[in-house]
């Protein structure tokens, strides 16, 4: 209970604080001095402070189930395990607001100190325009989401933690997406401190690079963990749904990639200025935008929060007092860099990264259109429609085609000028790659044409990276490694897509079920009683024709509070393939259902996700070891 | 390296080049089940839910497939029951156009800026 | 000037994009379509629940009256909620009520019926729940109202209260 009142009022101290500091930035605007205030240092570290002690009270009170905190009340029990009881902090609305709220501060406060090179003016706007992000969060938490609420009576046990959000990969998936997502916050601010200051230039540029891709990894590992916990917990074998909360995850993904490769070209030469402003209010934009979407119930989805129209309204206009804020003033501030910098020969680096953003701002449409459209349309017409996976397939697919191969040419190029050096060996590459899909590709399926262009395209890609790395003729092998992997990525998810197959069917204990490809038999079951749930154990041996077994064992599991049945896949990973099966309970019969799935390739694909961070990671240690 | 990934992609291949003969029924009853809203659930599709809705439109199709009804046909079925919404797959109908030409424009848009500023910085 | 006619547009837009999502925050999120346009009955065959016969739906809807095809099972606790009020409506002469048994077990549907009242005047099995999907139904319970002209004009999901019930009646005058 101490707790709860500490929590609350340090939200309110932190609240104040940031008013605090926006007074004294302002005076320390206008003062004489070189230095920052260093005053502001200590501020902005206690405002850091104030958001942990109220985390860390939101924290304790989920340990000790005290369930006079009407949060508490509505996401715990007392039979939680302990790691769930913590991370369930973070898994509801409020808590996660506190998330937002700590990833805030910490930027910015880590952004005062790596800063100190750093014009002073630039570096207080950028604190400013921090603080007004941060002012709107305060208050959005204290006037309609506080996680301190007081409950009397005090109710004896909680409502308890849905069950499938109990799962390890899914406890640390909210704090690393939200380091992404959230950091993004401080590229908007700079960028429009930067702008006002008319400091976007080489020198910046090389300064925001660092945050743009610490931001860029943690985004990337956060959208894949998600993607991993709908894999192994939600049962049924996708790791991809096209579901709003995902795409709202992705969005910013896309935008802040263009950033990146933008960021890339303005730290050698001050071209591209107005995207790379345009691209760092639109990140953060969409961020809000997401917030907004997920939170507000105006989308139907399996990830949504709790629906509540009134916090709708309130990130609503929040979100759009700050597009028109960062909007007015890069149409105010901006000036276009000098026309002779902007130069650059329809063949060189530059030109291929200009490709890279258009095809990138293509992929985003398509993703936001799709989103978004059915509240326009459902508002305009009161029709409703759905758009769903073959909407997106269908219109990024194709367009990987010349994406990968632009990819796999561009950074072959010179900046400024260039030419098409080792013509030869290039086209040797091209005609391998479609040689060797084709082989492949023909055995495999009807849409012969489309799908040999496609994975053609992807392993150009995959053959020219892969000799980049071993001639390392070009010195940046963090880009290499990363396009790598891209290429591992689709080329896993299309073979991955080509080659899965399943079988579903109903199956009785003892029962043997024969198909093309071998045979399942249902060994036995075995029930059993955890801390919070029930659990019936299935056994299975699945022989394949070769006579190889084996042994699968899906899970049902029964919740106690509140009462939810789950059915908890058994997933067997080699590097060739994951087999997975999942067996769900048919009403009032002493069958099973179950689905088994021969899913090739599956963690090659969370491997090339990997090493797509990596390259981002690489990209992030080069400065101190290469030149 | 190379040559031990073609054999482990043959191995694959001459597994599963059999699939598509025996079993193209099923993979069309699952694409098509994979296209149509669990209308009770939160966003999933009925081939991913087992809920009883879910559970009566698999049996409904299912008896469509046999009866020998084209996928199109199947959900048109569907949507004169239940609307345009229990289909992932919007339509190109009046509804839809911006939906479907929109980011397509922007695509054209796009590519005719850039092409503009390449062709305008050559001519310098 | 381009630049101030770029902000004009892009200012308008925004506006636009806010009132959208501001009207569409209010709208329902649940998204049950209500039906627009009149639908007839749908053809089918089905189990009677006493006699084991199959019945043709043109057989069952024969009547010019109002017919009201109310879905239920025994498992469902909204549906006893309702059934009070649908006792309430079986008596009025204007309408007949058909009941479906959804993916219900015959003894405990049968047990029901004799402990809460039977209200209809058939009912159906739907052992599979296709009837049902037939009908447009999402679950249990729903209720159809029909008119003479063997149109649904009217959707209930969910179990009826006494507002839909006196709205049916003023239908069925």
């Amino acid at each position: 209970m101490l707790a709860n009142q500490i929590g609350h009022y340090s939200l309110i101290l932190g609240l104040l604080l940031s008013v605090l500091l926006c007074g004294v930035s302002i005076k320390d605007l206008n003062g004489s001095s070189k230095q920052i205030n260093q005053n502001i240092l200590s501020l902005s570290f206690l405002q850091l402070v104030f958001v942990i002690v109220s985390f860390m009270s939101l924290i304790l009170s989920f340990i000790n189930s005290d369930f006079s905190n009407e949060t508490v009340f509505n996401n715990s029990h007392t039979t939680k395990p302990l790691f769930y009881k913590i991370s369930g902090t973070w898994g509801n609305h409020e808590g996660s607001l506190l998330l937002w709220l700590l990833v805030l501060t910490l930027f910015i406060f880590l952004f005062l100190i790596k800063s100190r090179e750093q014009p002073k003016k630039y570096r207080i706007l950028t604190l400013l325009f921090q603080q007004i992000i941060i002012i709107g969060f305060f208050l959005f938490v204290l006037m309609t989401s506080n996680p301190f609420n007081y409950l009397f009576p005090i109710p004896t046990e909680g409502l308890g933690l849905n069950p499938i959000l109990q799962d390890p990969a899914l406890a640390i998936h909210p704090p690393i997406l939200y380091l992404g997502y959230v950091g993004t916050s401080i590229i908007f601010s700079s960028s429009l401190a930067a702008v006002t200051q008319n400091y976007i230039s080489k020198e910046w540029g090389q300064h925001i690079k660092k945050w743009v891709l610490l931001s860029w990894i943690f985004l990337t590992i956060g959208i894949m963990l998600g993607s991993i916990w709908a894999y192994y917990e939600l049962g049924w074998g996708g790791f991809w749904f096209w579901d709003p909360v995902e795409n709202v995850s992705l969005m910013p993904w896309l935008t802040l990639t263009a950033l990146l490769h933008c960021i890339i070209v303005l730290e050698r030469r001050a071209a591209l200025t107005s995207w790379v402003v345009i691209l760092s209010i639109t990140t953060f934009t969409l961020s809000m935008c997401g917030t907004f979407l997920v939170r507000s119930g105006i989308l139907n989805s399996v990830h949504t929060f709790a629906n509540d129209p009134a916090r709708g309204v309130f990130i609503l206009i929040f979100l759009f007092i700050l597009i028109i804020l960062s909007l007015g003033i890069f149409f105010f501030f901006h000036k276009e860099s000098s026309k002779k910098t902007n130069n650059f020969f329809w063949l060189s680096r530059e030109t291929s990264i200009l490709l890279n953003n258009w095809f990138l701002m293509y992929f985003l449409s398509v993703v936001l259109i799709g989103t978004v459209y059915p509240i326009f349309l459902d508002v305009i017409s009161s029709e409703k429609i759905s758009v769903g996976p073959p909407f997106y397939q269908k219109l990024i697919v194709p367009f990987l085609i010349p994406f990968l191969f632009f990819m796999s040419l561009g950074p072959k190029l010179k900046w400024i000028k260039s030419k098409i050096e080792n013509k030869n060996s290039l086209i040797i590459t091209f005609i391998i790659s479609v040689m060797l899909t084709f082989f492949i590709i023909k055995n495999l399926t009807t849409e012969l044409l489309f799908h040999t262009i496609l994975v053609s395209a992807a392993f150009f890609l995959f053959f020219t990276t892969l000799k980049e790395l071993f001639i390392k003729k070009f010195n940046n092998v963090s880009q290499t490694v990363a396009h790598f992997g891209f290429s591992l990525l689709i080329l896993s998810i299309l073979f991955n897509n080509i080659l899965s197959s399943e079988i579903t069917t109903n199956i009785k204990i003892g029962e043997k079920y024969s198909y093309s490809k071998g045979e399942i038999f249902f060994k036995k079951i075995e029930e059993t009683k955890e801390s919070n749930f029930n659990s019936i154990i299935a056994y299975f041996e699945i022989k394949n024709e070769n006579g190889n077994i084996v042994e699968l064992s899906p899970e049902i599991r029964v919740y106690n509070q509140p009462v939810i049945i789950t059915s908890e896949a058994d997933i067997k990973t080699t590097f060739l393939e994951d087999k997975f099966l999942v067996m769900n309970l048919v009403k009032g019969n002493e069958y099973f259902n179950i689905r088994y799935q021969v899913k090739p390739f599956m963690i090659w694909i969370w491997i090339s996700v990997l090493l797509l961070s990596l390259g981002g990671l690489m990209s992030l240690f080069k400065k101190k070891y290469e030149k | 390296m190379k040559i031990l990934r073609i054999f482990i992609i043959l191995f694959l291949c001459m597994n599963f080049s059999q699939l598509h003969s025996n079993e193209t029924n099923n993979i069309l009853k699952n694409k098509i089940l994979k296209n149509i809203r669990c209308l009770i659930c939160q966003g999933q599709s009925v081939y991913d839910s087992e809920s009883d809705f879910a559970s009566s439109i698999k049996l409904i199709v299912d008896k469509k497939i046999n009866k020998g009804l084209k996928e199109e046909q199947i959900y048109a079925f569907l949507r004169k029951k239940y609307g345009d919404w229990i289909i992932f797959d919007p339509q190109l109908n009046k509804n839809t156009y911006i939906l479907w030409l929109l980011p397509l424009l922007f695509f054209l848009v796009g590519g005719a800026i850039i092409q503009k500023k390449i062709l305008k910085k050559n001519e310098k | 000037m381009k630049n101030k006619f770029i902000l004009f547009i892009v200012i308008t837009f925004l506006i636009f994009c806010f009132v959208v999502f501001y009207k569409g925050l209010n709208n329902s999120n649940t998204y049950t379509p209500i039906i627009n346009d009149k639908k007839r009955i749908p053809l089918f065959e089905a189990k009677d629940f006493n006699s084991n016969v199959y019945l043709d739906s043109k057989k069952i809807f024969n009547e010019d009256i109002f017919y009201i095809v109310n879905i239920w099972a025994s498992w469902c606790v909204p549906c006893r909620t309702e059934h009070p009020l649908l006792m309430q409506l079986s008596k009025s002469q204007s309408v007949k009520l058909i009941g479906l048994n959804y993916r219900d077990n015959f003894n405990n549907a049968k047990n029901f019926i004799s402990e809460f009242g039977n209200p209809y005047s058939i009912i159906l099995i739907d052992k599979d729940g296709t009837l049902g999907i037939e009908f447009g139904a999402y679950g249990v319970p729903e209720t159809f109202l029909i008119d003479k002209n063997k149109d649904i004009i009217k959707k209930f999901v969910g179990p009826i209260n006494q507002e839909i019930v006196n709205e049916m009646k003023l239908i069925i005058k």
